[in-house]
């Protein structure tokens, strides 16, 4: 390489990096003119996870409209999936001195060191959606979430009162370990004990995802016990559309042959529930705002606040599906 | 090193142990579950276990295609996996949201790849950033990209041509496997028919000798990443149809790792030189093989990776020249060992 080229590329390096420190500059002075804007205004801090699904970017926007709805001043930074972004926020939101912080988190454990700092702060936590792992149960106000054992218990509920009590079931768990995996296999295992002829004779994790989904109900299928699979029960919508695709390969018919029943109410499982190949989906709703800034109007009144806030998980089926599609934000 | 036989002859002794490996597995399964062997005509296509196992393996094996002969480089592409969701998110975006003639929608996310091809190239070749550091920033940076171009939900399509790719069937198999062996086919007469296999082991073997000798190192590295590029895009186009769906959170997780283990233990060595593309693709369907027997046999998901790693590891060791030589001299005759 020559001189002169090198010196371009380390000029035109240099430009870019430049740019894009301006950039940062630049959305940080947004940031504090609209802080100071609203000065009088109860400033909320919120941290959210990341946004790397349609049910988070809902989620999201729940909070964000519920803020501006009441009049809130929203802090909101997202942690791209990483917890040490989120504690770092959490430790600007102290530095602001904001009123509220709400988060999160994006892993159970962790969080002790920061939750003190905050608690010294004097400022109330709430948790949204996931629950912390901690020593000491102070060191936040409430959690508000849907309760995946639940969500299971309505999911084996619905099966058992759809196939009047008969089944044999195929189950497509989340990614092993993570905690809507474990609940909702315990909750659907729970939901099932009322009725002593429906069983589960296959499980296995098709991580969540619809790739998985599909090639593990294939295997399932395909096993020699597979002609007696008569339902399925997916731990997200997601895995039963995979599914679904995989049921049709067989030549049979999803919905009717395999009656199949999931979990999070996406959009995509009403559009599916439509076409008649889902049956049932149970909602964890993603639009935890009115219940988030509820619990932040009686912290701020003085009011006292249930540790444990469980958010509605609403069930739909079929016969539901066409008339609640239009109002689905995700 | 052995010089007796010819290169090729050499190569076929390190497929004996992937290829026991895979025999076995298969075998393991004829005893236990019946049905396993059982192929039947569906719709003008073949229907079974085995073909599912060529269909899902093929994907990762076009993937560790050209991740061979990077690895024979003495390189390493970490950045396949992102480079297939980009290329899964821009083929669903292009086909949904651009309205785009399906061609078109498929050499965009082709272009794409190839770029991202070479720009590792070109990290790695021009820029002598080590091939681990320089494809990381495109594994990282990667998946941030394709979450950016789908907007972060999941792009969904209804059936059309893209869509046989991953489901439609081509003189009865699966459209994946035909890809697989075409692209295999394409390689193989490449490099063997051509100096180019020898350049791809030269610089492998030793890239400055290679450079001295006259060896256009630069341009062998700028094509093996880009082949590697455009075979990590194609796999992304292959899944985004699969699942008639752009998932680009997840399309391609992992498929690095998949793909360096399918070339590992097809007996490609990661410093580099001798590669062989049909111990990949043993690779590759051995360990899908694996998967396929794990799900079979109702093994929980929690405990699965153990068994998987256990077939691996043996069959990495097997490849080790120190085992091998103990492994043979067991049925050599006594005081005849080398």
């Amino acid at each position: 390489m020559t001189k002169t080229t090198r010196r371009v590329v380390v000029c035109v390096a240099a430009s870019l990096l430049m740019l894009v420190g301006g950039c940062e500059k630049k959305a940080a002075e947004g940031a504090k003119a609209e802080g100071s804007a609203a000065a009088k205004k109860v400033r909320v801090a919120f941290s959210q996870i990341g946004a790397e699904s349609d049910w988070r970017k809902a989620n999201t926007e729940s909070i964000k409209a519920e803020a501006a709805a009441r009049g809130y001043e929203l802090i909101f930074s997202d942690a791209q999936q990483k917890q040490e972004n989120q504690i770092k926020a959490l430790r600007s939101f102290v530095a602001q001195g904001v009123d509220v912080i709400a988060f999160s988190p994006v892993v159970e454990t962790g969080w002790e060191p920061v939750l003190k700092e905050i608690k010294a702060a004097g400022i109330p936590v709430v948790l949204t959606d996931r629950a912390v792992e901690v020593s000491t149960p102070d060191l936040f106000v409430t959690f508000i979430g849907a309760d995946f054992v639940e969500e299971g218990r309505r999911a084996a509920a619905w099966l058992g009162n759809a196939t009047g009590g008969k089944a044999v079931v195929a189950e497509l768990q989340g990614t092993p370990g993570s905690a809507p995996a474990i609940d909702r296999k315990k909750g659907f295992e729970e939901g099932i004990k009322a009725f002593p002829e429906i069983r589960i004779i296959k499980s296995q994790s098709g991580e969540f995802t619809r790739a998985k989904g599909r090639e593990v109900m294939e295997s399932f299928l395909k096993s020699p016990e597979g002609k007696q699979i008569t339902a399925l029960y997916a731990h997200n919508d997601d895995m039963a559309l995979g599914a679904i695709q995989a049921i049709e390969e067989a030549g049979l018919k999803p919905g009717v042959d395999i009656k199949i029943v999931s979990i999070d109410a996406v959009k995509a499982a009403f559009e599916a529930m439509v076409a008649g190949k889902l049956n049932c989906t149970v909602e964890c709703s993603p639009l935890l705002g009115p219940a988030l800034f509820d619990a932040v109007d009686a912290i701020k009144a003085g009011k006292g606040v249930e540790r444990r806030i469980v958010t509605e998980a609403a069930v739909f089926d079929q016969t539901t599906a066409a008339s609640v599609i239009g109002s689905r934000k995700y | 090193m052995n010089q007796s036989g010819l290169p090729w002859r050499r190569g076929m002794r390190s497929l004996v142990w992937p290829v026991a490996a895979l025999a076995l597995l298969l075998a393991f399964n004829a005893a236990t579950m019946p049905g396993f062997f059982a192929i039947e005509a569906r719709d003008g296509r073949v229907y079974g276990v085995l073909v599912d196992i060529l269909n899902h393996g093929s994907r990762t094996a076009l993937v560790a295609l050209g991740m061979t002969l990077v690895i024979a480089t003495g390189g390493v592409d970490l950045s396949v996996g992102a480079v297939a969701a980009m290329a899964g998110a821009v083929t669903a975006t292009l086909l949904v949201q651009a309205q785009v003639p399906w061609p078109v929608a498929i050499a965009g996310a082709v272009a794409l790849g190839m770029c991202c091809g070479v720009w590792n190239g070109v990290c790695v070749s021009v820029f002598r950033l080590q091939p681990i550091v320089a494809t990381l920033v495109l594994m990282v940076a990667g998946r941030g990209v394709a979450q950016l171009i789908t907007g972060g939900s999941i792009i969904t399509f209804e059936s059309g041509p893209i869509a046989a790719i991953g489901n439609g069937s081509f003189l009865g198999l699966p459209v994946p496997v035909t890809m697989m062996v075409v692209a295999a086919v394409a390689l193989q007469v490449l490099v063997r028919r051509t100096a180019l296999g020898l350049c791809v082991q030269c610089v492998g073997d030793n890239a400055t000798a290679a450079r001295l000798a006259g060896v256009p190192d630069r341009a062998v590295m700028l094509f093996v990443y880009g082949v590697c590029g455009v075979l990590a895009a194609t796999a992304g186009i292959i899944e985004c149809s699969y699942i008639k769906a752009a998932d680009a959170n997840n399309a391609g997780s992992l498929l690095e790792l998949d793909a360096i283990l399918a070339v590992v233990i097809g007996g490609t060595s990661l410093t580099g030189g001798r590669f062989s593309f049909a111990g990949t693709i043993i690779g590759a369907m051995l360990m899908q093989t694996m998967t396929k027997t794990l799900y079979m046999h109702d093994v929980s998901a929690e405990i699965a990776p153990a068994p998987k790693a256990l077939v691996v590891i043996l069959v990495c060791l097997l490849h080790a020249p120190r085992v091998r030589e103990w492994v043979s001299g067991l049925w050599r005759p006594r005081g005849g060992s080398a």
